[in-house]
């Protein structure tokens, strides 16, 4: 295999470069896929016969809690990568994604405690998923304070990455606690192994919609990234030569 | 090697009883967090044994983070710790000494002390070996895991609060564990399961927290 698009990664020039033209086909596709989705899931989609309308939270919900997961996975990954490679850009994807990720969770937390309301009775419940996001937006906060703690930049990134590792070995735990108490919420929505339960005309839309956050996470990320390599490569050529050809 | 683990527990022995306030401090932490809780929901024995197992677990939790706040501390300030660093014994298996050391000290001493407030708190004597029993395989987590955020921020300035912030989310699991257990013990129900389970962790934390304690060490030092 050809790994010459590894080591390209550790170049924030090269970074800059290709991001801004992925940049536009993420976001093209994330209006697409969030637009269809919701007027779909909103609009088109067939009512619950339990839950009635209330059910179509979950077109936010669901996509929210799927990326805010993803995305403490990707932290571990990034900071794995920082601390064995020492690439910059990992760094710089750490810091970036842990606001993110932190209001994906808060976004999937506030959404669910909306939807409890009309269906449990409750806006909370100590439920071992609900339980579960908010530590992992606890553990948002952690890393988020960590970084922010640290001034110098590089002790900082290190500090982080350690805490994301550390912190991804939780999510197993967490996954189990789901099974350890049986409790109010239902099962995971999508498996990939089985057929979901819920008819075509329910879940497609919110297939689109998770891969519209996705895309949406992604847009963000790498904006917010592009952002900090410019910032922090303030000094060089080529950094001076893309703001003089941008102004 | 051997003699390099056994000067180190010497070395802190000797260090820690020099300052025998410094032990103390979270013991009495501990003891007065939970006669706090009697006085502020009331002395009814039925609810103080539903709400005891959850009481001294949460002080536990509370005492041992406070007492690692300044467990690299005064290495940090004097030098000691680059010393550490730079020597050619692995740098996991000394803090693995150290924070062993630390909890013989304090998390002992809290599970010693464990089944007097048991009784306080009108446990039935019945569930206190359970009580001892998960404490025993529990604190060595709380340490080990605690040691990971004092290592992260030993060179910070307002390391307490930071402190806090990082480790008591990782905490959850023991805290769900041991007063599962506890409540378990409470209603005759077996304990074997969480037990082993918090065996699990304390192997887990035994075996890999020593490795993120010296790289967060490493770092600190570095900066």
């Amino acid at each position: 295999m050809n790994w010459s698009f590894f080591h390209k990664l550790g170049s924030p020039k090269w970074f800059h470069d290709i991001s801004g033209r992925w940049l536009p086909w993420f976001a093209v596709a994330g209006v697409l896929l969030l637009s269809v989705g919701s007027v779909w899931g909103l609009f088109f989609a067939p009512e619950d016969y339990q839950q009635g309308n209330s059910f179509r939270i979950i077109y936010i919900h669901v996509p929210a809690a799927f990326v805010a997961q993803s995305c403490y996975m990707m932290l571990a990954v990034a900071g794995i990568v920082s601390l064995v490679w020492r690439m910059k850009l990992a760094d710089v994807a750490l810091k970036c994604a842990a606001p993110i990720g932190a209001w994906m969770t808060f976004v999937a937390l506030l959404t669910g405690a909306i939807w409890g309301k009309p269906t449990w009775g409750t806006y909370w419940v100590w439920d071992a998923r609900l339980t579960s996001m908010l530590i992992l937006l606890f553990l948002y906060f952690g890393i988020i304070a960590l970084g922010q703690a640290i001034s110098n930049r590089e002790t900082s990134a290190k500090a982080t990455a350690v805490l994301a590792i550390v912190g991804v070995v939780n999510i197993p735990i967490i996954k189990y606690s789901v099974d350890w108490w049986n409790t109010l919420h239902q099962p995971a929505t999508f498996k990939i192994t089985e057929k979901p339960a819920m008819p075509v005309e329910m879940w497609l839309p919110l297939l689109l919609m998770v891969l519209g956050f996705y895309a949406l996470f992604t847009v963000s990320l790498l904006m917010r990234m592009r952002l900090e390599v410019l910032r922090r490569e303030h000094k060089t050529r080529w950094v001076r030569e893309v703001l003089e050809k941008s102004s | 090697m051997r003699r390099v683990v056994w000067l180190l527990f010497c070395r802190e022995w000797r260090l820690a009883w020099r300052r025998p306030g410094d032990l103390l401090n979270p013991l009495v932490f501990f003891a007065l967090v939970v006669s706090l809780f009697p006085l502020a929901v009331g002395p009814e024995p039925t609810m103080l044994r539903s709400m005891a197992p959850g009481v001294i677990w949460v002080a536990a939790l509370l005492a041992t983070l406070l007492s690692l706040d300044g467990l690299f501390r005064s290495d940090y300030d004097d030098g000691s710790l680059e010393q550490w660093v730079l020597s050619p014994h692995p740098l996991a298996l000394m803090v693995l000494v150290k924070v062993l050391h630390h909890w013989l000290l304090s998390g002992l001493a809290m599970v010693l002390l464990a089944p007097l407030f048991g009784l306080m708190l009108a446990l039935p004597l019945s569930s206190l070996p359970v009580l001892v029993l998960t404490l025993l395989l529990g604190t060595p987590v709380l340490s080990l895991l605690g040691a990971v955020g004092a290592a992260l921020t030993v060179g910070l300035k307002s390391g307490g609060v930071l402190l806090a912030l990082l480790i008591l989310p990782l905490y959850i699991p023991v805290l769900i564990l041991g007063t599962g257990a506890m409540d378990a013990a409470l209603q005759g129900m077996p304990v074997t399961g969480y037990a082993l389970w918090l065996g699990c962790l304390a192997m887990l934390a035994l075996s890999l927290a020593p490795i993120a304690i010296a790289a967060g060490l490493r770092i600190g030092v570095s900066e």
